[in-house]
């Protein structure tokens, strides 16, 4: 039970962190400047990197090889939530993402660090001083932007309200939210989410954009279990083209 | 990527008898005593020119140099590769910045850069104007452009302008881990299972024409470049960079069992040179005017992200903006 609690954890943090990583860096080459290509390609490398370390941390648990964990699975197999898998649109929904994506994570890595399950304390130790800099970038970018254009501005609004939705899926609770929080493994997603909605109220406070009513959203839910948007597999597929030609191999 | 040092436009020696002369002669007397030039430094008006034109090239180069690899980040095989690849494009558009900042010190803004590159007014290293077909194609350049790119760099880094040398020192540090890369990459190809031998083989078919060009035309066909070396702009002949590339790497490939597609590649033991078939000039000439596979989309896509990201750019520079930019 305390395993599969355990494995359940681990699988939607590396699947939400490989799959947004990989979203962020469809932006090479491509960002609105060239400071900001490297930043997310920087970032993507992280979140990718994070990924990984949690995929050993699985390998460790007996499931498979991190390249079979993360370039095999199909969708139905994935716990990422779907706010993870949405195509990046423009600069302004990426970055709202990046933002409630980040702010997130990070406060879910602060209490992971201080897990009663050694090896993800550990990893979480290590990992959340990258993470602070993910939060700083965000932050900085919402503050600077939030309060310039118009054409700024209603652009992020608009992209906060459309993303606010798929931001609440990722604190959908596990079946198994109940153990990992007794045994002292996680903090739980409850608990997570309040301190995500003020941190992230801070923030939106020192701009002319508006936090959208949250009593009045409708979670979207499903990811963690294994049901997605219809982007997903196509990413998925995007990631195994290569690997797919002989999978026997060694690349 | 791409180093530089040629640009592809006939060089005009103009104006140079309206340079003031005693200046002219100092300044040719501290490139002879290998001194650098910096930015507040006087310079005759084709010294920055070329400069200018070189630097630029060689940036854009690097941006557009980004996208025919940057499109197997989200399809490389595996985590090793996925994460070596995304961090040599990152530092390719690095490189970039670098670059534009060092063009910039010579009186062009990246901004006035970057719309001429799109125009289609000044150009970028020939070779992406071709297609990465497959996997096999971005390890191919990867190694053996990366390469061509080293020769270049480490030779312009010992040219006279001071920030453009200083940028070339830092790129090259990193280029050397490209090639790295690149050439493991390749080596698992090459050795692997005979799909993937094939693969990388006909990868190499496809890339050993480009290979062969990037360096720029034969010194037979090239234009008048004397002014330029005595200044330091230009450091090596374009036949002189072939051929050593060619004794680097020649070597190299044909270790990992792979056969080169040229019939008449040898060296000549008498003159210590390569012969080859030479390059067809006519087609790169077609190419780099405009008329290539890839010309289109390259700056289609460039264009495109400059257009997407306008509003951002114009949101950055609003002076009404309340909150004020940490300095960092
Ligand atoms: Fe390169
Ligand atoms: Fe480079
Ligand atoms: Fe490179």
């Amino acid at each position: 039970m305390k395993e599969e609690a355990i494995k359940d954890l681990l699988y939607k943090i590396a699947d939400d962190q490989l799959i947004l990583g990989h979203r962020n860096s469809e932006w090479t080459g491509l960002g609105p400047i060239l400071e900001e290509d490297i930043a997310f390609s920087s970032m993507a490398q992280d979140k990718i990197g994070h990924s990984l370390a949690f995929y050993t941390l699985l390998h460790e648990l007996g499931e498979a090889e991190p390249d079979l964990l993360a370039f095999s699975r199909s969708a139905t197999q994935f716990h990422n939530s779907q706010f993870t898998e949405l195509p990046n649109g423009e600069f302004d929904y990426s970055l709202i993402r990046h933002f409630l994506y980040d702010n997130a994570e990070a406060i879910r890595f602060e209490k992971l660090s201080h897990s009663g399950y050694e090896p993800i304390a550990k990893v979480a130790t290590k990992l959340k001083g990258e993470i602070k800099y993910h939060v700083l970038h965000a932050n900085t970018w919402i503050r600077n932007l939030g309060s310039s254009t118009e054409e700024a501005i209603s652009r992020l609004q608009n992209s906060l309200n459309s993303l606010m939705p798929y931001a609440l899926g990722m604190f959908e609770l596990s079946v198994y939210e109940q153990v990992l929080i007794d045994t002292g493994i996680y903090a739980g997603e409850e608990a997570i989410k309040e301190e995500w909605l003020t941190r992230i109220q801070q923030v939106l406070a020192s701009t002319e954009l508006t936090m959208p009513d949250i009593p009045s959203q409708t979670p979207m839910l499903g990811g963690r279990y294994g049901t997605h948007t219809k982007h997903l597999q196509p990413l998925l597929n995007e990631m195994a083209e290569v690997i797919k030609i002989d999978p026997t191999a060694e690349w | 990527m791409y180093g530089g040092g040629n640009t592809f436009e006939a060089i005009k020696a103009e104006g140079l008898e309206e340079e003031d002369a005693r200046k002219m002669a100092e300044f040719e007397g501290r490139i002879a005593q290998g001194e650098k030039i910096e930015p507040d430094d006087w310079m005759p008006r084709l010294y920055r020119q070329q400069l200018i034109r070189m630097i630029e090239q060689h940036a854009h180069s690097e941006i557009i140099g980004a996208l025919p690899e940057g499109t197997w980040i989200t399809r490389a095989p595996g985590f090793r590769r996925k994460l070596a690849l995304m961090a040599k494009v990152q530092d390719e558009v690095g490189h970039a910045q670098l670059l534009y900042s060092a063009a910039e010190t010579l009186g062009k803004s990246r901004e006035e850069m970057l719309t001429d590159l799109i125009n289609g007014k000044s150009k970028y290293s020939n070779v992406f104007n071709y297609p990465t077909y497959t996997w096999a194609d971005s390890c191919i350049i990867s190694w053996l452009i990366d390469a061509g790119a080293i020769v270049n760099q480490m030779a312009n880094s010992k040219g006279s302008y001071g920030p453009y040398c200083r940028a070339l020192e830092r790129i090259c540090a990193e280029e050397a881990f490209h090639l790295k890369y690149g050439h493991d990459s390749v080596v698992y190809m090459a050795t692997g299972s005979s799909i993937q031998r094939q693969m990388v083989q006909e990868a190499l078919n496809r890339w050993w024409s480009q290979i062969m060009t990037f360096f720029g035309p034969s010194d037979k066909l090239s234009v008048h470049t004397e002014t330029l070396m005595r200044w330091k702009v230009k450091m090596a002949s374009n036949d002189e960079c072939r051929q050593q590339y060619l004794d680097m790497y020649v070597p190299k490939i044909l270790e990992l069992g792979l056969t080169i597609p040229d019939p008449l590649l040898k060296k000549n033991e008498d003159t210590g040179q390569w012969e080859y078939t030479e390059p067809d000039w006519d087609e790169f000439r077609r190419v780099i005017n405009g008329d290539g596979p890839c010309n289109a989309e390259r700056l289609g896509v460039r264009r495109m992200a400059e257009e997407r990201g306008a509003w951002v750019r114009l949101a950055l520079k609003n002076p009404t903006a309340k909150y004020v930019r940490p300095l960092a």
